[in-house]
């Protein structure tokens, strides 16, 4: 832009809107919903920034993106130095751009949100993202350093381990990522639905990290293909970022009938394996016409969904608390609503109900009511007594969450861990081993996908400072 | 990629696949399984490692073709390849001088059930094995399991090799006998054969010990699809089994669960002959 705006025309900008594809229509395909900005609406929102000299916004987020600089650059028109800024400070921004809750991190600190709307800042990091990988021959040449002659080890392809690695191999380092399954991306790929993080977005920023020298070797789970203390004897230092481990059981009659699917099962079969999605995918899926998601976060929104997509005519949320208290992401919930899917709150299981093949035909419920606060802050559920009723379902999915993955720390008995399994790792995350790093949810339990990366970019930079010294 | 040293037919759709797998041929132990995917596209398949040779960097795999997706991996010729083979999974069998113990084999579970009986006669028990199948032809490993046991036992129900009828009867024969009751039973095969062995040394309190291989994806424990009941409790068969004590198996709910895509099966099958033909 040649002319500079005053603060008070930046001031009489409206937060500009995502356009999205329609409801109706998407609610049966797997569209990306959201379909970004025009380069117009992403020039004008970027004019919104108005530049403070605080910065709230970069504190707000765990990868602690420039954010005003790439703004300012953006607003100036100037997209590969805007891109070039971002691709620094993150790893994965096509990603971040997409799935980050902005609205619980750099947008709830934006001065603009205190008198009005926040800048849309996670709408204008993926404009610049994929901008940035459509737009290849305009982007600055990365210049590596010279190589350290230091080798890392990264446990996992997912947000964390791929931000490590890319921050590790940017710093000179030989990265080898192991990753179990086979494919990268970890939660990205078999976690996040296609209509909401494309898989080709994941490639793209894959290859961009393959292009820094990172090399990534599938097929392996540390703790039974190699173990810990073979890759501590092979490499200088390890970053573990396995991720999440088995689905936390409901322990309710009826959980082992046909139909019944842990949110992760579910997802994978669709996400990774492509079932009922991809035409010719051998890996099947039960598409159930009534199908009932138990839970309330951002999984429970993507089963949901993703059931929606598949054919259900009813996809419901059961929560036990009141949608005010459900975990996920705001825009997530209204996606769900718009596509269609019943939220019947303030509901609980009580077991899962069979027919005499043994398939699912009902999920049998207790309406609740909300208590007293208990020990997390936000209000118990108590059973109505007398309230019991059978819904109709042919499939049930849990989404409660996982509990901690054993593999790997089966086989590093001296590994220290929390009570519930979990790595025991500082705030740099570096753990009781010496050279052994960890983070993302085999340290946390089930988090988000932009803390595992932030945790991946502070481990990276321990590490760094760990091999200067070494 | 994996590449495929060797593949032979053994007995009707049943082959022996040696692949070449260095790191998987290096950490596997009896009763350890991996998950195959042929090509891009394809299923991911849990597959008990037959034998494997850590010099030679090879794994074997006893794969029956009963599936589409298991038909076109047996269909890879030598020199072709997997592109994935993941593992080795699950926790390998607990090995123990129990004495005198049985080892019992049904169909393409008498595969599986080899390295595990060759390893139990290396830790110096007495192996009697006992083989069954519809017919002659499924009969496998015979001379292989020979070269170990003190007596291979085979059974079939058509009578055309061995005893006619189910390794069950020759194993009630066992049991009946204090001279010859085993002190450990390892039943491998069909769900109700396992059943059927499990009931039948319930009354003698004789350990059982099953292999089982229900429906799994990512076989390192973050689907939660392979779980079965054990004891009353949903346990995870990649990563607390595959093999479990048989008399706190629930073999029924395992059964009904295996079952749970034997309609998208049938029609897979389906339509890869017609696209075939």
């Amino acid at each position: 832009m040649t002319t500079k705006l005053t603060a008070k025309e930046r001031m009489a900008i409206a937060r500009t809107h995502m356009p999205e594809l329609d409801a109706v229509v998407r609610s049966r395909n797997f569209e990306e919903v959201n379909q970004g900005l025009s380069l117009e609406a992403a020039l004008q929102e970027a004019t919104r920034c108005i530049q403070c000299k605080n910065r709230p916004c970069v504190e707000g987020c765990p990868v602690g993106v420039s954010i005003p600089e790439f703004i300012d650059r953006m607003a100036d028109n100037d997209l590969p130095e805007a891109a070039r800024i971002l691709q620094r400070d993150n790893a994965l921004p096509a990603v971040c751009g997409r799935v980050c809750p902005q609205e619980k991190q750099c947008e709830s600190k934006c001065v603009r949100g205190t008198k009005g709307e926040a800048v849309a800042i996670g709408y204008l990091e993926r404009f610049v993202a994929d901008w940035a990988m459509a737009n290849p021959d305009k982007m600055p040449e990365i210049s590596l350093p010279a190589s350290t002659g230091k080798k890392v080890a990264v446990v996992g392809c997912g947000p964390a381990g791929l931000t490590a690695a890319g921050e590790l191999a940017r710093n000179g380092h030989k990265v080898s990522i192991f990753e179990a399954l086979h494919d990268t991306g970890g939660v990205l790929r078999y976690g996040i639905p296609e209509f909401r993080l494309p898989k080709a977005i994941i490639d793209s920023e894959v290859n961009r990290l393959r292009s820094y020298g990172v090399e990534i070797e599938f097929n392996v789970i540390v703790g039974k293909t190699i173990t810990l203390p073979q890759l501590r004897d092979e490499f200088d230092a390890v970053f573990i970022a396995n991720g999440a481990g088995l689905p936390t059981m409901l322990n309710i009659p009826g959980e082992n009938l046909k139909g019944v699917y842990a949110a992760n099962e579910y997802l994978t079969r669709v996400n990774l394996m492509g079932a009922g999605r991809i035409p010719g995918a051998t890996t099947p899926v039960i598409k159930g016409k009534n199908v009932a998601i138990i839970g309330g976060g951002n999984t429970a929104m993507d089963c949901v969904r993703t059931a929606r997509r598949l054919g259900a005519d009813r996809a419901m949320i059961i929560y036990r608390r009141t949608e005010k208290e459900m975990p996920a992401r705001l825009e997530e919930i209204k996606h769900a609503k718009e596509e269609g899917v019943e939220f019947i709150m303030l509901t609980a299981p009580l077991s899962i109900v069979g027919d005499k093949d043994g398939w699912v035909s009902g999920l049998a419920c207790q309406k609740m009511e909300l208590g007293e606060p208990d020990s997390s802050g936000r209000c118990k559920p108590v059973p109505v007594a007398g309230s019991e009723y059978e819904l109709p379902v042919d499939v049930v999915i849990n989404a409660v969450g996982t509990n901690a993955n054993p593999l790997l720390t089966a086989t590093a008995p001296d590994l220290s861990l929390n009570k519930w399994g979990n790595i025991v790792a500082n705030e740099n995350g570096m753990t009781n081993l010496e050279g052994v790093f960890a983070g993302g949810d085999i340290v946390r339990g089930g988090a988000t996908v932009i803390l595992a990366m932030g945790d991946g970019k502070s481990a990276a930079a321990a590490i760094n400072k760990w091999l200067a010294g070494k | 990629m994996f590449e495929v040293l060797s593949n032979t037919v053994i007995g009707p759709s049943l082959h022996r696949m040696v692949i070449r797998a260095p790191r998987i041929a290096a950490a596997r132990k009896p009763g350890q399984f991996v998950i195959v995917r042929l090509a891009e596209g394809e299923e991911r398949i849990p597959l008990t490692i037959g034998d494997a040779n850590m010099a030679e960097g090879t794994i074997t795999l006893f794969i029956q073709a009963v599936g589409a997706s298991t038909r076109m991996i047996v269909a890879t010729p030598v020199g072709g390849s997997i592109r994935d083979i993941a593992g080795p999974l699950g926790k390998p069998t607990h090995i123990e001088r129990w004495g005198r113990v049985a080892c019992v084999g049904g169909g393409v579970g008498t595969a599986v059930l080899y390295p595990l009986a060759k390893a139990l006669a290396d830790a110096g028990n007495e192996v009697t094995t006992i083989i069954g199948g519809r017919a002659a032809n499924l009969i496998i490993l015979k001379d292989e399991l020979a070269a170990f046991s003190s007596k291979v036992l085979i059974t079939t129900e058509d009578g055309s090799m061995g005893r006619k009828g189910f390794v069950t009867m020759e194993l009630a024969d066992l049991l009946a006998d204090p001279a010859t009751c085993p002190h450990a039973v390892f039943a491998i095969g069909p769900v109700p054969m396992m059943k059927a062995v499990s009931e039948l040394t319930r009354p003698q309190a004789v350990p059982t010990y099953v292999s089982l291989n229900p429906i799994m994806i990512d076989g390192t424990g973050m689907c939660g699809g392979c779980r079965v009941t054990v004891g009353g409790e949903s346990k995870f068969a990649c990563v607390d089994g595959p093999e479990f004590n048989a008399h706190q198996v629930d073999f029924d709910n395992l059964f009904a669960r295996l079952g749970t895509y034997r309609e998208h099966e049938a029609a897979d099958c389906r339509l890869k002959e017609q696209v075939k033909s």
